[in-house]
């Protein structure tokens, strides 16, 4: 299976029927095309609106996802500016936003929005959706190109949010962050806990639970 | 209540170095026929207020790549690397603002509030220089209001008054920045008569709008 798409149906597991979910660019769109039927999800999408949906057929071009790219907006699903989206955002209003990282560290911070001296994307709305959702989830492939950790004691680049992740899902790996640092709660199929040490460079403990993940 | 006009009616308005906000979100919404105007126009030294940057042949791209913008207030730029290159070079400035910050500034600009408490960026470099305030034990930075000196915003129908219809995903920062702006122009699709428009539908009320301008055909 690609390393992304055991991101994707790892993260999907964690939508409960009925949550209100942003997803990010990359990995945590995929994670769309693995919610299974049972469970029905309000996609949120920061350019303006709930019921965000595949694209269809014909292109609108004032229905766009928030990367800019056709998609639609599903019966029942409701458009709005961007002060109502990013109330909703900050307002608690959505169960969870699920977001790619170029780091993350063992206290839960996080970093994505750029590379001082190479690239500045900026943030766009990252930073008011660690802020605001109930829970975030960091999906991401486990190490960097060159097998460099992205999994840190501390972060070096500017943080999106301090202290904000809850949870972070790679191709290797799943980790809990608590108060006490971060748990490993699943690791792959034919992925050892030494594999995850050997690619992690943050310090955590093993769940006694600790299981192999799920992808079916 | 508005006016009908043309770009050519409206190119007179905007000035060298004048703040600009502009409508969309990665060009979906953005009043495409206005910023050709400004390109036309060659009008620069513009600090200009939007999502982003849009692409190089696309939004507000277009006057970044035409060297029209001195400065940036926006929260991405990632789709338009001139943005980035201009930026490097020293020869623009961006103020990258996280997106909801960026909608609720304008907002308190155009709605006679001071500023307003957000936890968003707290512990970022988007802290930096800013009072942190402490309500009910929880803790907020101060972000300022947001004006400026024209909004050029986009909208699929309006009335022969002003009032105006955003559709679908492109009403986006269309709405608060026309709250915001001394001087608000609206670039539409579409122009029916007083009356037509459910009151319960204007997204924009027609006393923000001073000019409506017919995109396509129209012109």
């Amino acid at each position: 299976m690609d390393v992304k798409e055991i991101i994707a149906r790892r993260v999907a597991k964690e939508l409960h029927d009925g949550d209100v979910v942003n997803l990010g660019i990359g990995i945590p769109t995929m994670v769309a095309d693995y919610i299974p039927e049972s469970v029905k999800v309000v996609l949120h999408s920061e350019n303006g609106f709930i019921g965000l949906g595949p694209a269809g057929t014909e292109i609108d071009p004032d229905v766009v996802n928030a990367g800019g790219k056709p998609a639609s907006v599903v019966p029942g699903g409701v458009c709005f500016d961007s002060v109502m989206s990013f109330a909703l955002v900050r307002g608690g209003h959505l169960d969870m936003t699920v977001l790619g990282a170029l780091e993350v560290d063992q206290e839960g911070n996080l970093a994505n929005w750029m590379v001082p001296g190479k690239i500045v994307p900026g943030m766009g709305g990252a930073m008011d959706l660690v802020s605001g959702a109930k829970k975030v989830i960091v999906a991401m492939e486990h190490t960097a190109k060159g097998g460099k950790a992205k999994i840190l004691k501390a972060c070096t680049l500017p943080l999106t949010g301090q202290k904000v992740v809850d949870m972070i899902v790679t191709n290797l790996a799943v980790f809990e962050v608590t108060d006490t640092g971060l748990v490993l709660t699943e690791t792959a199929p034919d992925v050892s806990i030494a594999d995850v040490k050997a690619t992690t460079e943050a310090e955590f403990s093993v769940a006694p639970a600790c299981k192999e993940m799920s992808l079916g | 209540m508005a006016n009908l006009a043309t770009t050519a009616d409206v190119s007179a308005l905007i000035k060298d170095g004048m703040t600009v906000a502009i409508g969309g979100f990665l060009a979906a919404g953005t009043p495409e026929l206005l910023v050709d105007n400004l390109v036309a126009n060659k009008i620069t030294e513009l600090t200009v207020i939007g999502n982003d940057t849009g692409f190089p042949d696309k939004g507000i791209g277009k006057l970044v790549v035409n060297r029209q913008v001195k400065k940036a207030i926006v929260s991405h730029i990632g789709t338009n690397p001139e943005t980035g290159n201009q930026m490097n070079s020293g020869d623009m400035v961006v103020e990258l603002v996280p997106q909801g910050t960026l909608a609720e500034r304008l907002r308190c600009g155009g709605s006679g509030l001071g500023g307003v408490l957000t936890p968003t960026g707290l512990g970022t470099v988007v802290a930096e220089g800013k009072e942190i305030i402490a309500v009910s034990g929880k803790e907020y930075l101060l972000e300022t209001a947001l004006r400026a000196d024209v909004a050029l915003v986009k909208a699929a129908v309006a009335d022969k008054s002003g009032n105006l219809v955003c559709r679908r995903a492109s009403a986006n920062f269309n709405p608060v920045m026309a709250m915001a702006a001394d001087l608000v122009i609206a670039e539409v699709d579409r122009i029916v008569e007083v009356g037509e428009i459910d009151p319960d539908h204007v997204t924009i009320p027609c006393i923000m709008v001073d000019y409506i301008v017919l995109a396509g055909k129209g012109e």
